[in-house]
């Protein structure tokens, strides 16, 4: 009897070491993603691409170093309560809490900016966000990476201004920054002015009522103004609705230049032939001839694994954005178990140095399957964006056709403006700017 | 003056559309008394049904992807579905609810809302689809070579399309058996089943018109906009409409529908710049907050006096 007594007690606790062991080995990725509700389209296909990344990690790498990436999602529907709420529910969760958090709403970035640092998780914002938190002394908690609004600004000047032959020739155009008028559309406007001072074009600034699903006094002034370009700075439904208003009050398209919001499938489709000629930035091109969506195509997919229901959407901009938010986050992980030892799961902290040393060059790309996918990344303790490169692309009816090669903003003089209102925020909340020389 | 003219007529087959979806409230509402929440959930099941049936008809059937038989036949499932939404509504919700208070009944339809549009999701996904009616969303040309004046050729359909359903529906409330029992339901719902009229009925019979209202209205949107989630928000261009036309006239929403399209494109035109623009979001709720305060029943709404 007590030889069975202690063969179960040690069979138990085998089995609990086991399970222990098992689990410790696990690294955990908290998604608050959003499959219903008004944005449910762009969520779907951003967490999808993310999730397939994962996968294929997993299922053809065996994980990171042998650490199995586990994740559970958690319904936002866009909304920054529910956001709060799915922060709170998943940071206690796996072996070492939740070690990432990515919202891909500047809403609830908001709404948790202040908590990340007391609860040492780092927040990863691609492509959103609170632009200054890219200054990484005074936000060492937040990473607004690849390209901030005020960059994509300036890299938006940038093209237009290739295409008309040089910057000098910008000098007495006008341009028309079309924006939803929410704190979103409105981001930009500083930089809008300091640009058209410096390279001497007038810039109109026209919004646009939320939700953007109405837009005709709008094109109406456009065409009263007669300016040389329009810039779409807009989100959802107000992206198709500007394309056929455009093409309504006989607006060519394709002086119409959207940001990376306004540069999906999402935005192109509904509006048919509206859309021929449109082009948007972006710092992912859409398209499936990338070695990293093939290796998921033929690793995931093959195995019946894929997240995507439609699976035509695999490729598209929004699922090929998610697989970025997946290569950025497994790098970090990476980066993270060569200095805190491979094989262990990581904690918010050490993922968060991670995060600060990634680098992604040109040679890790290509080894990734992701050469002319994603800009090169490297993100420093002072430098929390690391890329401001972008690409365009054109919609020809059908598909998006990259246009350019990489273009990057104008980043000393957006940077110079983001440390000057980091440090003002820092101020504002007797915060301490981190001397970045002094951090290894 | 030519630019008036075209803000002012842009406005004006806007505010026409806007009325689109404020007929389908004044219908429930005529029939029940109640502020139909749900109605713009119903404009975006109802333009989502449409496509999702294009999308797999042609797999079912064989047909031509994007002929004219997947669309009726699209159009006919899509109105069924409706039908069947509209009978469900009255069986599932509003039936244990006859003779409660309407604020009951309207904590239902903001419940209903929810429902249909997660179901809506459930069945045919969240992707945002493109619909085209096959009318070019383009100027007239003729109008546009005189006068230098552009007008819509989809917009003058819309209102064309919006100007006979209004006649019939007008004509469907005044002259038939229906209609009559129909008025006399959205007057008291005991007195009504005491004469004999069967209350149940009625309003299956109203739900299934306001879908087939929510179906046109959602053809209409989707195919300016594209059918995705945000055809939920048409609800809220509708609300102003009713304000100032009357929850109860349908010749009310079509008035109230013109003026707020054209007040509140003459409003971002000429007053938004004064006001930093993006204007055209709220100035018809402070414009029919107005009009409340001169003649709280809206233009045509009927005058609600109490004995006491």
């Amino acid at each position: 009897m007590k030889l069975k007594k202690t063969a179960l007690i040690g069979a138990t606790l085998v089995s609990l070491l086991t399970s222990g062991y098992a689990m410790a080995q696990e690294q955990f990725i908290g998604l608050p993603s959003y499959r219903v509700g008004a944005y449910a389209s762009g969520g779907s296909g951003i967490y999808g691409g993310w999730i397939d990344y994962m996968t294929l990690i997993n299922e053809r790498d065996g994980g990171v170093n042998g650490v199995k990436l586990t994740w559970e999602e958690c319904e936002t529907e866009y909304n920054n309560a529910r956001g709060v709420e799915c922060y709170e529910r998943l940071k206690g969760k796996g072996p070492t809490g939740n070690s990432v958090f990515q919202p891909l709403s500047t809403g609830i970035t908001m709404s948790v900016l202040e908590k990340v640092p007391q609860d040492k998780i780092p927040m990863v914002t691609i492509g959103y966000g609170r632009t200054d938190a890219a200054d990484g002394r005074v936000f060492p908690w937040v990473f607004p990476m690849i390209s901030t609004y005020w960059t994509q600004a300036s890299a938006i000047i940038n093209y237009i201004g290739s295409r008309e032959g040089g910057m000098e020739n910008l000098k007495g155009k006008k341009i028309v920054q079309l924006y939803l008028d929410v704190a979103y559309g409105k981001e930009p406007h500083s930089i809008f002015d300091k640009l058209a001072e410096k390279y001497g074009f007038e810039i109109v600034k026209i919004p646009v009522a939320n939700p953007g699903n109405e837009q005709q006094a709008q094109w109406l002034q456009i065409r009263q103004q007669k300016p040389d370009y329009v810039i779409l700075w807009g989100w959802g439904v107000m992206n198709p609705t500007a394309l056929r208003t455009a093409a309504k009050t006989g607006f060519s398209r394709d002086r119409i230049i959207g940001v990376w919001w306004s540069g999906a499938e999402e935005d192109t489709v509904p509006a048919g032939d509206a859309a021929k000629g449109y082009t948007a930035a972006g710092f992912n091109p859409a398209g499936t001839d990338f070695g990293v969506i093939k290796d998921i195509q033929k690793v995931v997919y093959g195995a019946n694994k894929g997240n995507m229901e439609d699976k035509s959407r695999v490729g598209s901009v929004y699922y090929n954005r998610g697989v970025v938010h997946g290569i950025i986050t497994v790098e970090a992980i990476r980066t993270a178990q060569e200095k805190f030892g491979k094989g262990q799961p990581l904690t918010g902290e050490q993922m968060r140095w991670g995060f600060e040393n990634l680098d992604i060059d040109a040679a890790r790309l290509k080894a990734l399957g992701a050469d002319g996918f994603m800009p090169d990344l490297k993100i420093t303790c002072a430098d929390h964006e690391g890329s401001g490169k972008l690409k365009f692309q054109q919609w020809d009816g059908a598909k998006w056709n990259v246009v350019t090669d990489w273009i990057e903003g104008d980043r000393e003089m957006v940077r110079g403006l983001i440390e000057e209102s980091a440090e003002a925020y820092a101020k504002e909340k007797g915060l301490t700017v981190r001397d970045c020389t002094k951090e290894s | 003056m030519s630019f008036f003219f075209e803000v002012l007529i842009g406005g004006l087959l806007s505010g026409v559309l806007y009325a689109l979806v404020a007929l389908g409230f004044v219908l429930i509402y005529k029939a029940s008394g109640v502020f139909n929440f749900a109605q713009g959930a119903m404009v975006f099941f109802a333009a989502l049904t449409f496509v999702g049936f294009q999308e797999v008809l042609p797999g079912w059937t064989g047909l031509e992807a994007g002929g004219r038989a997947v669309f009726w036949l699209a159009f006919a499932l899509s109105l069924a579905s409706m039908v069947v939404l509209g009978i469900l509504t009255e069986r599932v919700v509003l039936r244990p609810l006859v003779n409660q208070p309407h604020i009951t009944l309207f904590m239902a339809t903001i419940g209903l809302t929810f429902l249909v549009e997660g179901i809506a999701q459930a069945i045919w996904g969240a992707n945002v689809r493109g619909l085209d009616l096959g009318i070019a969303d383009e100027p007239i040309e003729w109008l546009l070579e005189s006068a230098d004046i552009i007008v819509s050729k989809f917009d003058v359909f819309a209102a064309v399309l919006a100007g006979v359903l209004v006649a019939a529906l007008a004509m469907f409330f005044q002259y038939t058996k229906v209609g009559r029992a129909l008025r006399a339901v959205a007057d008291d719902h005991q007195a009504a089943l005491s004469i004999g009229i069967p209350l149940q009925h009625i309003w299956a019979i109203v739900w299934a018109v306001a879908g087939f209202v929510a179906l046109v209205a959602g053809l209409i949107w989707g195919a300016r906009s594209g059918v995705q989630f945000a055809l939920t928000f048409t609800a809220l261009k509708a609300l102003p409409v009713l304000i100032l036309g009357g929850f109860t006239s349908v010749p009310g929403a079509i008035v109230g529908g013109l003026i707020i399209g054209a007040s509140e494109k003459l409003a971002e035109v000429y007053i938004g710049p004064f006001v930093g623009g993006g204007i055209e979001g709220w100035f018809p709720y402070v414009l029919a907050l107005l009009f409340l305060l001169v003649r709280p029943e809206g233009l045509f709404g009927e005058k609600h006096i109490d004995r006491v």
